[in-house]
């Protein structure tokens, strides 16, 4: 097996060297072999991962998931539930290949394991919600009779469970085996999340389950919602309905009530994910203005104003007591501790034309400075936030601005040269998070998985110090081209490359070994009914997608 | 073919330049999709005159009336029709009803069809897609030559219906007098790189017969696996499939997709690409392929087809003879691209047989007796032939060979092989396979295959195109996604007039239009940027 995707690595990498180098000529004498997939092995790869050659038997009819110790709750049962179909379902009933010769492993039946024990350190029970400082470690041992998982928090007992499920594997005969395994996990990043966007296009309620259903098959932890922006309003605000009434695509239609975001919140908490809204201001509000009027500033050309709006107006009061009014019902409304206030792309040019900022401006002493300005608005919003006792975090452009934020604020890192601005960010002292090397809706040709998955957070030039300060990062799909009919697919198994990178330990870097595992990774979620697309090239799995 | 060519090149050759910014905006932000028509055709007629009256559609109990031949292919198709235009009867019964915005007798009620003839005959590069289309108050006619037409016409029909804000199905009055620029407009789907499942190739079909394109290039086997299953040579699949019993194309699938297709005015023209692009064939069949040897030894590993072999020739009789009756259309793919010669070079029977044929060291000559062997072969079962270009690069062929333009420089290439008197397809810069990031179906809009240096009689030698979806990144997952409405760039840009291309204008038209697939259940993906369909997949 090693041998081959070696072989293969080195057909791409010679495919690579043709094509870069010589532009016109033919390289139809490379040839893409189908991609080799391992069997049974996990993804991301665990912080320590041992597993032997004894392969034991697993009966799929009468195995059990049962809670071990004093401390159960329905997170768990329901987690049973779930994994009974995620490890055993999914398969096609007719597998008969005679003409196959593969290795056979030896098999240990007489010692099948029945059942998986999870064991808790903590209670679990009652309405708890993952934290950034949740335990999510856990674990995990496979052997005759019986496998167990232990762990501190119920938020590592469930990825114990999602490792074991990616551990069972189905033979050619049709039977469920796993090897004697030993894991001992625990991520190398507190927050590894996802960013969907759900204003350039409306994603529609069970879609953001599929892909918090395909996080927690990632482990990815943080669902980042880009919940409104200049396009769309789509959240439905009790206090100021509105917002989404003029500001939605459809008011009817395109919209998430506050029932659709309880269900959102409460399908990620059972999963171990949290849920951070983004409401990003003062640029980015475009569709704000719709059912808010004097919110945003109006441009001016030559004295007059031009019947277009630019960022959030600034200099009026009404603007904080909306937003006081408006993030106390959206900390109401979204249980995580952070919000994301995002800060990014202000444009001056409106704010600049507008006469009555010119002469707030004055008054102010900020002279012709309007990134004074931004700073006066961001420390205006992070105030109020602060004050509903919620952190914050904010786009990079708010400290490259220059704007002081609490000491606690979580800085996002999203543009090109990021390493210098993690140096910077994490010299000023701020926690960090990265995205700049994992735009996936930035769409190119072929196997571009890699390139995310051989981003490191870690490599910019900083002291050790430094390094501790970054939190994690997230892998955006910004909606520009993605909506419905495509998030699914653009999204996975690509956002599976900074999951790995986000959870296993930094020595986890060799492509060749991962592109195997991955392989089988992305067939898992296929089985599992996501149209995981192909990143590899050409190859099939043994269930391949079929929404018919 | 052809899979990894330059085009890779952004984003393996440049890989950390991520300054774009979050929207894309810069400083005009698009905030939506600057709007959508209602109830226009793509691809655009020939002509095409819409008037402002609006007439209410008979939704509840609409009839198709025959005036002309009776065929089964129109009853069918009438049935077919008023579920994509209405939804299907369920849905209909219970469904709101909504008050008439548009009153008046002059609801459209039937749609009365006059097709004159063409129930029996066959679907060939010659049919007759031609038809007119009348609506005006009260009535609506559809006219055509024969039911090919018709069933164009039925699409067309079926797009100018539209609903108001209310849910009041409509029509304008309008005028249409169509029939397509090329009579060729191919779409390729390749279910070697990865298999496609017979869902899939229905609804893709489907697609294609609402973007009006009329043959379905079917590059069944490659490289990479065989799920062809070969009645007389069983073990091609048995043992060249990815999987022999989920991963292949069975006598009866085939019988579906090709009767799928044709009660759409669809053809499909199957290939078997040889004398490459064929390690697939050699699992189930021995002897085929040749042995590559290094330092005077076999390495265990084969290259194209051996043509020195007296095994070789009888077997592809066989093979195509079979293929010429499971497949209907009178064209057979040949394919003939990207032959490499290194493993030929290596084999010292090869080198020997060189000798006496006298080829010296020109293996093109070789590839030459190969591939008249194989024109040969199909022109003795009565079909025609279309190859990849490098066959006429290299080769002579029948005089009706229909040449497939795909590399680079294809506005030369297509003077050459249009110069020497062949018929012409153009495919190079409709490679959906390769895919950006953005709005790329303008490319494809703009791309024209009479835009190159040669008289008309060299341009009339254009019959069309065919745009690829190579599948080495495309398979169930992302098949419908990846193509549409991409694709449907290329459906206007062959069958409607080469006047019509204001990228502005078909902007507009190609939004509603991806609204139309993806309520029509085709998870059609955003081309435009930001904005929404009224009814979303």
């Amino acid at each position: 097996m090693e041998n081959t995707s070696k072989f293969s690595l080195i057909v791409l990498f010679a495919v690579f060297a043709v094509v870069c180098g010589l532009r016109n000529e033919d390289v139809s004498n490379v040839e893409t072999l189908p991609t080799v997939q391992t069997m049974g092995q996990p993804w991301p790869m665990p912080n320590m991962y041992e597993t032997s050659n004894v392969v034991l038997t697993v009966d799929e009819n009468s195995f059990q998931f049962q809670t071990a110790g004093t401390f159960d709750c329905a997170i768990l049962t329901d987690a049973y539930k779930r994994y009974a179909k995620l490890t055993f379902g999914g398969y096609i009933s007719n597998r008969k290949r005679p003409t196959s010769l593969k290795f056979r492993p030896e098999i240990r039946s007489d010692q099948p394991v029945q059942k998986l024990e999870v064991a808790l350190e903590m209670p679990c029970d009652g309405k708890i919600y993952p934290t950034l400082q949740s335990q999510e470690n856990y674990d995990l041992i496979v052997g005759p009779g019986t496998a167990r998982i232990q762990a501190p928090e119920v938020w590592g007992a469930l990825k114990g469970l999602e490792t074991f499920s990616q551990i069972v594997y189905r033979l050619e005969t049709g039977e469920f085996v796993v090897n004697e395994t030993l894991i001992r996990d625990t991520p190398r990043f507190p927050h590894r999340g996802l960013l969907l966007d759900t204003s350039r296009h409306y994603i529609a309620k069970p879609l953001i389950f599929k892909t918090l259903d395909a996080m927690a098959q990632n482990k990815l932890n943080v669902f980042h919602w880009h919940i409104v922006d200049d396009q769309s309003f789509p959240y439905v605000s009790k206090m100021f309905p509105d917002l989404s009434r003029k500001g939605a695509f459809n008011s009817e239609t395109h919209v998430y009530t506050p029932a659709d975001v309880a269900d959102v919140i409460e399908y990620a908490r059972v999963r171990g994910i949290r849920v951070m809204a983004e409401f990003d201001t003062p640029g980015h509000t475009q569709s704000w203005g719709k059912g808010n009027p004097n919110f945003l500033t109006e441009c001016y050309s030559k004295g007059q104003p031009t019947g277009t709006f630019g960022p959030v107006n600034p200099i009026q009061d009404g603007t904080y007591d909306f937003l006081a009014k408006f993030f106390k019902e959206v900390s109401e409304t979204f249980p995580d501790h952070y919000i994301h206030l995002g800060g990014d792309e202000v444009s001056f040019n409106c704010w600049r034309s507008n006469p009555n900022i010119s002469d707030f401006m004055v008054k102010m002493n900020f002279s012709s400075d309007y990134s004074k300005l931004e700073e006066f608005y961001m420390q205006k919003v992070l105030d109020i936030v602060g004050s509903l006792k919620r952190g914050y975090l904010v786009w990079q452009e708010v400290v490259d601005n220059g704007v002081k934020v609490r000491e606690d604020t979580v800085v996002h890192v999203w543009k090109g040269g990021w390493q210098a601005e993690m140096a910077r960010v994490t010299g000023l002292g701020y926690h960090t998070l990265l995205s700049s090397c994992w735009y996936l809706n930035l769409i190119s040709y072929g196997s571009d998985w890699v390139n995310y998955y051989k981003c490191d957070p870690y490599a910019f030039n900083g002291t050790a110090a430094q390094k501790a300060l970054i939190k994690g990062g997230e892998a955006a799909m910004w909606g520009e081209y993605v909506d419905n009919t495509n998030v699914i697919s653009r999204t996975w198994p690509r956002a599976s490359a900074v999951a790995e990178r986000l959870w296993s330990r930094q020595t986890v870097v060799s492509v060749e070994k991962a592109t195997p595992r991955l392989a089988e990774h992305r067939c898992r979620l296929i089985r599992r009914g996501f149209p995981a697309e192909e990143i590899n090239g050409p190859g099939f799995c043994e269930e391949e997608y079929n929404r018919f | 073919m052809l899979s990894m060519r330059c085009v890779l090149l952004a984003f393996i050759c440049s890989t950390s330049s991520y300054a774009l910014p979050r929207t894309q905006s810069g400083d005009v932000n698009p905030y939506r999709n600057s709007g959508k028509t209602k109830g226009q055709p793509w691809p655009m007629p020939l002509s095409y005159k819409p008037t402002p009256t609006v007439i209410p559609v008979n939704d509840i109990d609409f009839q198709f009336v025959n005036l002309g031949v009776h065929c089964e292919l129109l009853t069918d198709a009438y049935k077919r029709y008023a579920d994509i235009i209405f939804g299907s009867r369920s849905r209909r019964s219970l469904k709101f009803k909504p008050d008439r915005d548009v009153a008046g007798d002059s609801t459209v009620s039937v749609l009365q069809v006059n097709a004159i003839s063409g129930c029996h005959g066959g679907l060939s590069i010659d049919s007759d897609e031609s038809y007119t289309l009348s609506i005006s108050p009260g009535k609506a006619l559809l006219t055509s030559n024969e039911t090919w037409g018709a069933i164009k016409g039925l699409e067309t029909f079926s797009q100018l219906i539209y609903q108001t804000s209310s849910g009041q199905y409509v029509v304008n009055a309008t005028e249409v007098n169509d029939r397509p620029r090329f009579k060729h407009r191919g779409l390729l789907l390749d279910t070697s790189r990865h298999y496609l499942r017979k869902e899939y190739i229905l609804q893709n079909l489907d697609a294609m017969a609402q973007n009006k394109f009329n043959v379905f290039h079917w590059h069944i086997v490659d490289d990479q696996s065989f799920p062809y299953f070969s009645q007389k040579f069983p073990d091609l699949s048995g043992k060249g499939a990815y999987n022999p019993e989920t991963h292949v194309y069975t006598p009866a699938d085939i019988t579906d997709i090709v009767n799928y297709a044709w009660r759409r005015g669809i053809r499909v023209m199957v290939e078997f690409d040889t004398p490459g692009h064929t390690l697939s064939w050699g699992y189930g069949q021995a002897g085929l392929l040749t042995k590559c040897y290094k330092g005077g030894k076999f390495t265990g590993e084969y290259g194209p087809i051996d043509p020195t072999l007296n095994t070789t020739f009888p077997f592809l009789s066989q093979f195509f003879a079979e293929v010429a009756q499971v497949f209907p259309d009178h064209y057979i793919f040949l394919g003939g691209d990207e032959v490499g010669y290194d493993c030929w070079q290596s084999n010292p029977g090869i080198t020997a047989f060189m000798k006496k044929m006298g080829f010296g060291d020109d293996y093109t000559k070789l590839e030459q007796y190969y591939m008249q062997k194989v024109l040969d072969i199909v022109s003795g079962l009565k079909k025609g032939y279309m190859v990849w270009q490098e066959v006429v690069d290299l080769a002579k062929v029948a005089e009706d060979t229909i040449v497939n333009v795909w590399r680079d420089k294809w506005q030369d290439e297509m003077a050459r092989v249009t110069g020497m008197g062949y018929k012409t397809l153009l495919s190079n810069c409709w490679y959906l396979n390769y895919i950006s990031y953005g709005p790329d179906w303008s490319t494809y809009y703009k791309c024209d295959p009479q835009d190159f240096p040669g008289t008309a009689q060299q341009k009339s030698l254009v019959l069309g195109g065919t745009t690829t979806m190579w599948g080495e990144y495309v398979d169930d997952t992302n098949l419908i996604s990846r193509f549409w409405p991409r694709a449907a760039a290329v459906g206007e840009r062959l069958w409607s007039d080469a006047s019509v291309t204001d990228v502005g204008e078909a902007q507009l038209r190609i939004a509603e239009h991806r609204c139309r697939m993806v309520k029509r259940g085709f998870n059609a993906e955003e081309l435009i940027g930001p904005g929404y369909c009224d009814v979303e997949y």
